[in-house]
């Protein structure tokens, strides 16, 4: 069984159509790619996985069970951990709050915690929350930051920070919407590598990015999207010689 | 308790009048403070839920003659329960909307207790004194000392931390499992909580109630509170309460020009200091250097530089 399926997936924007009857699976323990042009519906899926959008037509499902039509809060709670493209972290909040915020689903003591945060048991959960936090912000190479405010990282640790936060989770599958953007290649480098690590922990990978490079050096499998149509996927090497992919990035013309 | 009664005696009841003023305004901005401060949820009307906690215990204190600390507690649910109820449908709407519809729903709260026969109408209903032995300022700074370490415990715990989500980004909360209909109604609840138990002190120290004293002035009293201190910070509201609940005793002379200072002081914080007066100090940090200990930031740092 796939871990994440989209059967015949759409969505409409008025008269735009931004995915359009797209069927893909993600499978345990792979790390799948996303490419396509500026605005062919890359993001959209996301939020479409993650039910800040409902599907036009269509249904996906994880595990097994649909999650389209579901709230955010109970998809991210089934297991499905994400980055923002444009970086969505809380910014005046200190980098451990932030990831203790990703957490939010792997604690239990709520209001009632509020009213006792003295009692043992309480602070018990605190700290095994903190540990965790702790642990996850070392994947990412960034436990030295702990108690720095979010928004005085440098634009590349706060990318890492997104994913340390989503990790927090302790995701089944991670999507990461252009977690490259705006590094420079030795970042990327690290970034890679960290990548790598994080799937060689069990969780299953997800991705949009850009960078070709990149991508063909991390992904099991890439996927293209054109204007909301499918119209590749495949292993890298592959997509890099598929002519309708080489189109789509430069146009008609460009293959002979 | 003589003993308390004969502290009570020996300060001077005008002082004691600021100092009950005092801790009044404290409960009832920390409980803006959750509702806007903490949770990002922007409220003009919170001198309703004050309004609905003084009736509701001047009520339980006339008819059913109950011990001051249960009437308090009941007084504070009920204005939590309507809080929920009214928050259920209106926390879906952000900024200016659900600003204007606190404001909407304030008014509609007086003008039903202006219609009460129960509440006597636009006479205001005279308030006996509450059932207890202790004294009303040992009462009103027990309840004031309580609700600041409520507020400052819930704010460090992992429901806190929900709330401060929500206030900074709703998407990436919801992305982090948060569910944050039921946490906005949740703090609206506890904002209301604080209101109505303030309210219900508000009653019994001053006799005297009146609908038109929750008027949407009461709100932006309590909003300027707010904002003079920080927005979200404890320390900061405790001191905005302070400033502000003694200000009109000391400027007796400008009462009617009150509120173009409030006014005022809100548009100058606005554009100069829009996290407060004490916005962004750390106290925590401030401590711990005060004390020679060091802060938690090196402490974690050094640990993870070591390994
Ligand atoms: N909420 C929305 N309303 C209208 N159009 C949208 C919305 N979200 C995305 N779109 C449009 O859908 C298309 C795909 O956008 P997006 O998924 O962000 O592309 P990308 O592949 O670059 O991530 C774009 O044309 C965008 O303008
Ligand atoms: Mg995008």
């Amino acid at each position: 069984m796939s871990l994440l399926k989209l059967d015949n997936v759409t969505i409409r924007f008025g008269g735009l159509v931004a995915v359009d009857s797209v069927n893909l699976t993600v499978e345990k323990g792979e790390i799948l790619s996303l490419i396509g042009p500026n605005g062919a519906g890359k993001s959209t899926m996301f939020n479409l996985i993650t039910g800040i959008y409902t599907p036009t037509e269509g249904t996906i499902s994880f595990n097994g069970k649909q999650i389209s039509g579901n709230k955010t809060h109970t998809i991210a709670a089934a297991g499905i951990g994400r980055t923002f493209q444009n970086i969505r972290l809380f910014a005046e909040q200190s980098v451990l709050d932030n990831v203790l915020i990703g957490a939010h689903t792997r604690g239990t003591w709520d209001l009632t915690g509020s009213l006792m945060k003295l009692a043992p048991w309480v602070r018990k959960e605190e700290g095994e929350l903190t540990e965790w936090a702790i642990e996850c912000l070392k994947q990412v190479d960034l436990a030295h930051r702990a108690y720095e405010m979010a928004v005085n990282l440098p634009y590349g640790e706060q990318r890492r920070l997104e994913i340390a936060r989503a990790l927090a989770l302790k995701p089944d599958l991670i999507l990461l919407d252009e977690p490259a953007a705006g590094m420079n290649p030795q970042e990327k480098q690290v970034l890679l590598e960290m990548v790598k690590k994080i799937r060689a922990t069990g969780v299953t990978v997800f991705l949009v990015e850009h960078d070709m490079k990149f991508v063909m050096g991390l992904s099991d499998r890439i996927a293209v999207l054109d204007y909301g149509v499918k119209i590749a996927e495949g292993k890298p090497e592959d997509i890099r010689t598929n002519p309708q992919v080489i189109e789509a990035y430069l146009g008609k013309g460009a293959v002979h | 308790m003589g003993a308390l009664q004969s502290i009570v005696a020996m300060v001077d009841p005008y002082v004691l009048q600021i100092l009950v003023n005092i801790g009044i305004a404290i409960v009832l901005a920390l409980g803006l403070n959750v509702i806007t401060g903490i949770t990002g949820q922007l409220s003009l009307g919170h001198a309703a839920f004050m309004s609905i906690g003084a009736f509701t215990s001047a009520l339980i204190t006339i008819k059913l003659g109950l011990p001051f600390g249960l009437n308090l507690l009941l007084s504070g649910i009920i204005a939590a329960a309507i809080g929920a109820a009214i928050g259920y449908p209106i926390l879906r709407l952000t900024g200016d909307y659900l600003a204007i519809c606190t404001l909407g729903f304030a008014e509609i709260v007086k003008v039903v207790f202006l219609n009460l026969d129960i509440t006597n109408r636009a006479l205001g209903l005279t308030v006996p004194p509450p059932k207890s032995p202790i004294p009303m300022p040992f009462y009103v700074w027990g309840v004031a000392i309580l609700s600041i370490v409520f507020v400052c415990f819930m704010k460090e715990s992992r429901f806190g931390r929900a709330l401060k989500a929500i206030r900074d980004d709703e998407i990436a909360a919801e992305a982090m499992g948060i569910n944050i209909t039921r946490y906005k109604i949740q703090s609206f609840a506890i904002g209301s909580f604080l209101a109505g138990v303030g309210g219900g002190l508000y009653a019994h120290f001053l006799n005297y109630i009146n609908p038109s004293d929750f008027g949407f002035l009461k709100s932006v009293d309590i909003l300027s509170m707010m904002v003079l201190g920080g927005l979200g910070s404890i320390a900061g509201t405790v001191f905005g309460a302070s400033v502000l609940a003694a200000a009109p005793e000391f400027l007796r002379f400008m009462a009617q020009y009150r509120m173009l200072v409030y006014g005022g002081l809100l548009v100058f914080m606005m554009v100069f200091r829009p996290n407060g007066l004490l916005g962004g100090v750390n106290f925590t940090d401030l401590v711990l250097r005060a004390i020679g200990r060091k802060p938690a930031t090196a402490e974690i740092n050094e640990r993870h530089n070591k390994g």
